[in-house]
């Protein structure tokens, strides 16, 4: 029920996201979805792909160091309250979660939320005995490509 | 008669051997070094070792231009043989031990019998003298006291010299200002940079330098330029004073400039200076720029033979307009080795590779950036992040700067800027990496 996201470390000075874009936009990969973090001195660019294999050596082959990580994928309506009811689930739970972004599917009133968690096999189990819709990968591409 | 030489008669006594002639100051050079030589060979092992190598005993040392026959000394015999290996007096003749930074997580040791403490308050006494401090001034000491050499040496010459002496050590800038209008200080002995530190600090607290009492700085323990020292007077109204000296000599008072400010004279009859081409090794005539070599005439406790000090200078036998005819050094301005001087702290590259290699996994590559911001020198520390310990999550990143901040300080003694960067940002050159680049504009 994992999803594999890329993360690239960033420096912080002008250019910096956009060298990864260019190498990817030039291999023809898709970006699903991204986030950016900013901490004081660099940042950390978090992307799904769906051949991530192939970006990570790319990225690699030219100088970015790139981690795999697991995350999690949530599908939620999107209306208010969302992201709250799920939140106390995982509260409730005691689960730990390190950081997430959000994003809405254009042709589905839906919400897909990504959740990076530092235990992310017992956080499914609790989303998943609370009735929350954890996509897979390839139930996530499938989605995003409608 | 040059201008300066209707003041000789208020020189200092102890002052006497600055101005020697060159025939007398030759013959006490020659009857000291081969002292020393003998003292060396008979008690420290290294010495003998690499003389009887050399096939070269101390009574072949018949001139002064003998001397090139001698070893040289590094800077790694004083840590290969840490802490007491190059002692030539035992412990209970020792009185005093000094430490410096040396190229690993441990220091240079460096010893002093009473007389080595003489001889280094005399080198002092003149060293104030030569910049025309006497008895009744008001000596602000702000070198910091303790395991450095700069502290105290400054403090016992000061003292010898009759004057009052402030102990204030380093640091606590509101309260060096507060000192010095309080206490009247009529000179100050710092590092160039932290005067000028100084000068900006009085300036945010409403006090005007030009106001003080201060009149004279003995500055030192780091290079520093003319552009600085022009900057020093005008905006202190005090003139600047370039002292030179290094623990593994004695400390400061190796060589200090008179009131003609035209360069530091070297204390030639405890010092014997040459100058070398720091790849052949061989000698330079004077005027000719290369590493300064020196050799102590007077060191009991840990004599030096032919230490290589890695400054660049040339050495002037130009007469000085002051009447002393010590020789002088130009002002060092870099050093053939990468090792490099901020804020009076002598670092090796390789301690802070050393420092990025304790932290976990990292041993990547890194340069050093120094800078000088509003005249205090800063100090960047830039570190390829590579796979191993790159983390998705902003804490782990920020955690592992703040490991390789408390490593560096840990096994520098400084608080550095560290920054992560990509991968192969960090310039390669070809064959040996280049560590540090200097943008101080010196």
């Amino acid at each position: 029920m994992k999803v594999k996201q890329l993360s690239l470390f960033l420096e912080n000075k002008p250019g910096t996201l956009s060298r990864p874009m260019q190498l990817l936009s030039k291999a023809k990969i898709n970006i699903l979805t991204l986030s950016v973090a900013d901490a004081q001195h660099f940042g950390i660019l978090r992307i799904i792909v769906r051949d991530w294999e192939k970006a990570k050596k790319l990225l690699e082959k030219n100088g970015c160091v790139v981690k795999v990580t697991d995350v999690t994928a949530i599908e939620v309506s999107d209306r208010p309250g969302g992201l709250a009811d799920i939140l106390l689930v995982l509260e409730k739970a005691g689960i730990n979660l390190e950081y997430m972004y959000a994003f809405t599917l254009k042709r589905e009133s839906k919400g897909m939320l990504v959740f990076r968690f530092d235990d992310p096999d017992s956080a499914i189990k609790v989303l998943q005995a609370n009735s929350i819709n954890v996509v897979d990968s390839i139930e996530l591409f499938k989605r995003l490509e409608i | 008669m040059s201008k300066h030489s209707s003041q000789l008669n208020m020189f200092h006594p102890l002052s006497a051997p600055d101005f020697l002639p060159l025939r007398q100051l030759q013959a006490l050079q020659l009857q000291r070094l081969q002292g020393m030589v003998e003292r060396s060979y008979n008690y420290v092992p290294l010495t003998r070792s690499r003389m009887d190598v050399g096939g070269i005993k101390p009574k072949d040392i018949r001139s002064l231009d003998d001397i090139v026959h001698l070893p040289f000394t590094v800077k790694t015999d004083l840590r290969d043989t840490y802490p007491f290996g190059l002692f030539a007096s035992p412990m209970n003749e020792i009185v005093r031990l000094h430490a410096s930074s040396g190229t690993t997580g441990k220091p240079i040791v460096v010893a002093y019998t009473q007389e080595d403490i003489d001889v280094w308050s005399n080198v002092m006494v003149r060293s104030f003298a030569a910049c025309g401090l006497t008895r009744g001034d008001i000596v602000q000491n702000a070198y910091g006291y303790g395991l450095f050499t700069g502290g105290m040496g400054a403090h016992y010459g000061a003292e010898a010299l009759g004057a009052t002496v402030i102990p204030i050590s380093g640091g606590n800038t509101p309260r060096q200002l507060m000192i010095a209008k309080d206490f009247g200080s009529t000179a100050i002995c710092c590092t160039p940079s932290y005067f000028l530190h100084l000068i900006d600090a009085a300036g945010e607290m409403g006090i005007k330098m030009k106001d003080l009492p201060l009149r004279k700085g003995i500055f030192g323990a780091e290079p520093w330029t003319e552009a600085m020292r022009q900057r020093i007077q005008a905006e202190s109204g005090i003139k600047a004073f370039d002292i030179y000296g290094l623990s593994e000599i004695i400390g400061p008072g190796v060589a200090m400039e008179c009131e003609c400010q035209a360069g530091p004279h070297i204390f030639e009859d405890w010092f014997l200076p040459e100058i070398i081409n720091p790849k052949t090794c061989k000698p330079c005539p004077d005027g000719v720029e290369g590493e300064l070599v020196l050799t102590t005439l007077g060191k009991k406790a840990m004599p030096m033979i032919r230490y290589r000090t890695r400054d660049i200078t040339t050495l002037t036998s130009e007469q000085c307009e002051c009447g002393r005819t010590l020789r002088r050094i130009k002002r060092i301005g870099r050093r053939s080795d990468d090792m490099f001087i901020i804020r009076g702290i002598n670092v090796f590259p390789s301690q802070i590779e050393t420092a990025l290699l304790q932290v976990e996994g990292a041993m990547p590559h890194y340069q050093i950036i120094l800078t000088r911001e509003r005249d205090l020198d800063e100090i960047e520390v830039q570190v390829e992040v590579t796979a191993d310990v790159f983390s998705d999550t902003v804490g782990a990143m920020e955690q592992l700067e703040q490991k390789i901040n408390k490593s560096i300080e840990a096994t520098t003694g400084l608080r550095a800027k560290v920054r992560l960067v990509q991968p192969r940002t960090i310039q390669r050159s070809e064959g040996k990496a280049k560590r540090v680049i200097d943008n101080r504009k010196m």
